[in-house]
């Protein structure tokens, strides 16, 4: 066993750190506020490599391990979720799915721009009646010879609008149910593609979420990924590395709500003391530490396997359900020990919150976890 | 142009300094190690001048005085951009004995510029950049705040009462900066950190020279007095409490 970091993790821990507390920090309550899409963010972490972090260099990402992208994701998830989760999607469902299993011309032509960061994609599989349940697909892709034909609506699709590259989840076989499923490279600007409005949320508000329409987009054949009826089990595959990304989001969110209850403790006075001196916040700070320091390992461990090249949806899935609930319960308990000033926006823990929430939902909820990890020790399929 | 920037590697500046016993060394168990924030501005400041001036700086080395646990903080500085680092293997003691060990590492160099940053947020000596100077026998500038090569001579403006005074100087010389010779230091990217591993980190001995001065004891600054509040009904009651018990007026 080893629990040291490499210098360069260690580095790249470093450098999120320094981006997220001197840059992000700044204008993140405004555009929580006013819904506005991190732009200079993301061009800035594109320049420093965070946005194809993992993709080899041969197609022009940063080449780093699972593991540094989980120290990344949560020195910035402290600070902004809705930034993070455009570099998770990014890079964990989008380079990755490409990297990992499109062919030569498709990695040339899409995976580049998006290892640097030029390009920004987006990963749409769930619909009004397909959350969870990713196998009702009802979104189309009628195979027409050269091209497929693709009709349907996305729903809560993160970087719906900014994205240029659309990972397209769709049915080309009904009658074969999931083993009839595509994944289609689609350029966003192609024609028959409306975008809806953007959606008022909860959390993540300056994240850029859409409903997504398309209406006879015609899509060419090398832009299938992987064999005829592969996309159920590339977007399954994928989700696998993309639940550490949001389980690192999620411990972000915990990490961030403590380290600034600590300080918070630290420095309030009640009663002719600081808040740190009450038992009863000193006690729920020391459970909050364990509550995070257990996510962080499980989430490293997650990574650690996928470095390795040894199986990892059972440690990804443990990962993201336990950073998912405890980010809710760590983020709730650093709101409460705020009190007052908690509720309010200034002190960035009630954001947290509101954040942390998602996680609990999104690249599969709680509930589909707990299928997962069930299903791998009860041998049920 | 070769630049070399002094690099201090110094406790994080959020670290809760506390003393071993006899409060005469600071305890540095679990503490995180930075460049110190000077030395990153004028790292930064480099590195922008190589960026648009490759054809003046051709060459910028970061150079600290310091022991193996040092070399975390150059590998970032050579990440951040810089090309070449040196580690003179010494232990610092106080300004003098790293003034002298800088100097006498540098005399083995070619150099054109040398960058100190005014303190270092540690032992706060405010003199190895003079000192260095002194020792090296050329000019140096202080409290400089911007840098420029013109017509591949540099143009600095310093801090001085009142205003802001602009020269030229020759080379080579030592600059000991301050803030805003930079605005933001300079975050390594995935590409630099990738890189830092391939340049060259040198490593020299350090020569043997006595501290002019001795730690007798440290003291931790008085805590904060508590805060006092004043009913918004009994405001008058404000300039009396500054003027008697803050004795602030």
């Amino acid at each position: 066993m080893n629990f040291e970091f490499t210098e360069e993790q260690l580095m790249i821990q470093q450098a999120a750190r320094d981006y997220a507390q001197r840059e992000l920090v700044l204008d993140v309550i405004e555009r929580d506020n006013n819904s506005i899409y991190p732009t200079k963010h993301v061009k800035a972490l594109a320049e420093l490599g965070f946005m194809g972090m993992m993709v080899s260099p041969e197609y022009d990402g940063a080449g780093m391990d699972t593991v540094s992208y989980v120290l990344a994701m949560e020195e910035l998830s402290k600070v902004d979720g809705s930034t993070s989760v455009i570099m998770s999607v990014n890079n964990s469902l989008v380079c990755y799915g490409i990297e990992t299993f499109g062919t030569e011309e498709q990695k040339q032509k899409y995976l580049r721009p998006l290892a640097r960061g030029e390009k920004i994609g987006a990963f749409l599989l769930s619909e009004p009646e397909a959350g969870s349940d990713a196998t009702s697909q009802k979104t189309t892709a009628e195979d027409k010879g050269d091209h497929y034909l693709v009709n349907g609506t996305k729903n809560w699709i993160t970087n719906g609008n900014t994205a240029s590259v659309y990972l397209v989840i769709a049915q080309t076989y009904p009658e074969k149910g999931h083993k009839g499923i595509n994944v289609l490279i689609v350029d966003r600007h192609s024609a028959g593609i409306s975008v809806g409005p953007h959606e008022d949320k909860m959390g993540m508000r300056s994240s850029d979420t859409h409903s997504v329409m398309f209406t006879d987009v015609i899509v060419p054949k090398e832009n299938r990924i992987g064999e005829d009826g592969f996309g159920f089990k590339f977007a399954m595959k994928t989700l696998e590395g993309g639940r550490i990304g949001i389980a690192s989001q999620a411990l972000g969110f915990a990490s961030g709500a403590l380290e600034r209850s600590i300080k918070y403790a630290q420095e309030r006075k009640a009663f002719g003391k600081e808040l740190a001196k009450h038992q009863s916040v000193a006690f729920k700070i020391a459970q909050m530490a364990i509550e995070v320091e257990n996510a962080r390992n499980l989430c490293l461990k997650a990574a650690w396997l996928k470095d390795q090249g040894k199986p990892y949806g059972y440690a990804s899935a443990m990962a993201k359900y336990y950073a998912a609930e405890i980010a809710m319960k760590v983020t709730t308990e650093a709101v409460q020990i705020h009190g007052g000033y908690g509720y309010v926006k200034e002190y960035h823990v009630e954001r947290l919150m509101r954040e942390a929430k998602l996680t609990q939902i999104y690249e599969g909820t709680s509930e589909i976890q707990l299928i997962v990890i069930s299903r791998e020790l009860l041998h049920v399929h | 142009m070769n630049i070399f920037v002094c690099i201090s590697n110094v406790p994080d500046t959020t670290t809760r300094i506390k003393f071993k016993p006899g409060n005469k060394e600071v305890d540095f168990t679990g503490v995180q190690w930075i460049i110190n924030p000077w030395d990153e501005l004028a790292l930064t400041r480099a590195i922008e001048l190589k960026e648009s001036n490759p054809a003046d700086v051709t060459k910028i080395t970061v150079i600290t005085v310091g022991k193996a646990d040092a070399e975390p903080t150059m590998r970032k500085a050579l990440a951040s951009g810089a090309d070449e680092a040196i580690r003179i293997d010494a232990a610092p003691e106080d300004a003098y004995t790293t003034a002298v060990q800088i100097a006498e590492a540098l005399k083995n160099e070619s150099f054109h510029l040398v960058l100190c940053g005014v303190e270092s947020s540690d032992y706060n000596s405010w003199s190895v950049g003079g000192m260095l100077a002194e020792l090296l026998d050329v000019p140096s500038v202080s409290a400089v705040s911007s840098l420029n090569i013109e017509n591949s001579k540099p143009v600095v403006t310093r801090e001085v009462d009142g205003g802001k005074q602009t020269l030229s100087t020759s080379t080579p010389a030592v600059l000991i900066v301050q803030k805003g010779i930079a605005i933001i230091p300079r975050i390594p990217s995935m590409r630099g950190i990738m890189t830092a591993r391939t340049k060259p980190l040198k490593v020299v001995q350090g020569v043997s020279t006595e501290p002019l001065t001795k730690i007798v004891d440290f003291q931790a600054p008085p805590q904060k007095s508590s805060c006092k509040m004043i009913d918004p009904e009994h405001l008058d009651e404000l300039p009396e409490l500054l003027h008697k018990e803050a004795r602030v007026i």
